[in-house]
């Protein structure tokens, strides 16, 4: 049976991991290599890294540390932040990374998406969508760390990732991000509905609970979460976790 | 003397994953893209990601297509394919409608999915792979175990008896294939926690 897969996404700022609430106050997770050789005892599905302010810094991510984190993963990973060249996406991929994730530089170029894929493969390329819902209910595409508000509703700019030959679209809920009271289904659902290559839910979730919703109501492909892999109980505390397959099967199950 | 193991690099996606984790299980494998090379290995990994007709163009222009034909079927070194790699050992894929090495009596087809909103394409993510024969290549692997996918093209076999595994995305694909000496797997082991490393290491152990 297929199973969605379970992605930590972890935030790195250089070279230590933070965790974000809506975008901002980053709190020190720790060292990713320490948070790698974790997730490897636990076998998780897959990782995300994101360097969050890579793009406003207009600096790379470094090499060095996606190098180490290859030297040490067990499972597939992925890394975003900043990426704009098929040469950056070489250097990672050659560093270990077994996906790229294009952001910023895809909603202003949607043609540097089709290139990389062209060159990589569809699969090696995903796309991370980051929305602001406003107060009418409106969904944004927000890009540049959610600073920079685009012309695309969600749906839209979904579409024209696919076109563009992705493999992949990561949908991330900006106002639920580190918030940990579930995901945005209806957002979530509404890019599953648009699109046939698979769709990863992130920002919000919390429980195995949300997750089941994503993956039952919101057709996600992959479920996505940052605070719930990272922190312990209600006092937030850092602590490196990730589901049993007794824990995990809860959610495949109606 | 140890034996050697050639991954062959012909210019398609990712093998430093596969490069890595071999060299956990096995000191003697190189990375390379001559044919003589090729000639000296006792065994063979063709990786490989990306598209089909743009792999065999690289393996004709390489001018590895004859050695790899002769090592494989001629001498019968061992050969591992994993994912497009596989895919290359069929007679033709959809996937620009080319000629492979047709090692394995198939066709490479792409997913024909009816219910689009539940089977996304690229097939991605970690599925049971569901042993149809007994194979050295699984020893000490559990029956319906789960492994790393990520395609969007899949086996079609001719005979049956080249089934190795069957994985359900909607409905039944052939997952992995195994016929004398040639062996292909759809998934990647190199990505697929201990039960990849031991996949790997049983090739080794072949």
């Amino acid at each position: 049976m297929f199973k969605p897969r379970l992605i930590p996404v972890l935030l790195l700022r250089n070279n230590i991991l933070v965790k974000s609430v809506r975008f901002s106050k980053h709190n020190y997770i720790g060292d990713p290599i320490n948070a790698v050789k974790l997730f490897n005892d636990l076998q998780a599905d897959e990782l995300v890294f994101l360097d969050i302010l890579a793009t406003k810094e207009k600096r790379n991510i470094p090499i060095e540390i996606i190098k180490e984190i290859g030297e040490e993963a067990n499972m597939p990973f992925a890394v975003g932040g900043g990426i704009y060249s098929n040469k950056q996406i070489q250097a990672y991929i050659k560093a270990g990374a077994e996906k790229v994730i294009l952001s910023t530089h895809a909603a202003a170029n949607p043609a540097c998406i089709k290139e990389a894929a062209e060159e990589f493969g569809s699969s090696t390329i995903a796309v991370c969508i980051d929305v602001k819902k406003n107060l009418l209910g409106k969904y944004t595409v927000y890009t540049q760390n959610g600073s920079q508000k685009t012309q695309y509703t969600p749906s839209e700019f979904a579409q024209i990732v696919q076109e563009n030959n992705a493999g992949e679209i990561i949908i991330q809920s900006i106002d639920l991000d580190g918030t940990m009271k579930g995901y945005d289904i209806a957002l979530i659902q509404s890019i599953s509905k648009c699109v046939t290559i698979p769709v990863v839910a992130l920002g919000g979730a919390g429980s195995l609970q949300h997750m089941h919703q994503a993956f039952t109501q919101g057709y996600a492909n992959g479920l996505a979460a940052g605070s719930m892999f990272v922190y312990h109980g209600s006092n937030k505390g850092v602590l490196i976790n990730y589901p049993n397959k007794t824990e995990r099967n809860l959610i495949f199950t109606q | 003397m140890p034996q050697t193991i050639a991954i062959v690099d012909y210019n398609m996606g990712n093998i430093h994953s596969v490069y890595k984790k071999m060299t956990h299980v096995t000191s003697h494998v190189i990375v390379t893209n001559s044919a003589e090379d090729i000639a000296k290995a006792d065994k063979i990994i063709l990786p490989g990601v990306g598209h089909f007709a743009k792999a065999m163009e690289h393996i004709h222009s390489l001018g590895i297509y004859d050695s790899l034909q002769t090592h494989a079927i001629v001498k019968q070194k061992p050969i591992l394919g994993i994912c497009l790699g596989m895919q290359l050992f069929a007679n033709i894929s959809e996937e620009g409608n080319v000629a492979g090495l047709g090692w394995i009596d198939a066709q490479v087809i792409r997913f024909r999915i009816t219910n689009t909103l539940q089977y996304k394409i690229p097939h991605t993510g970690w599925n049971e792979a569901i042993q149809a024969k007994d194979s050295k290549l699984l020893h000490n692997i559990e029956q319906c175990s789960p492994f790393y996918f990520v395609h969007s093209f899949h086996y079609v076999c001719n005979n049956k008896e080249d089934i190795l595994q069957q994985t359900e995305y909607e409905y039944l694909f052939t997952s992995t294939v195994e016929k004398n000496n040639i062996f292909g797997v759809q998934y990647h082991p190199e990505k697929s926690h201990n039960d990849g490393t031991q996949l790997l290491q049983n090739f080794i152990n072949l």
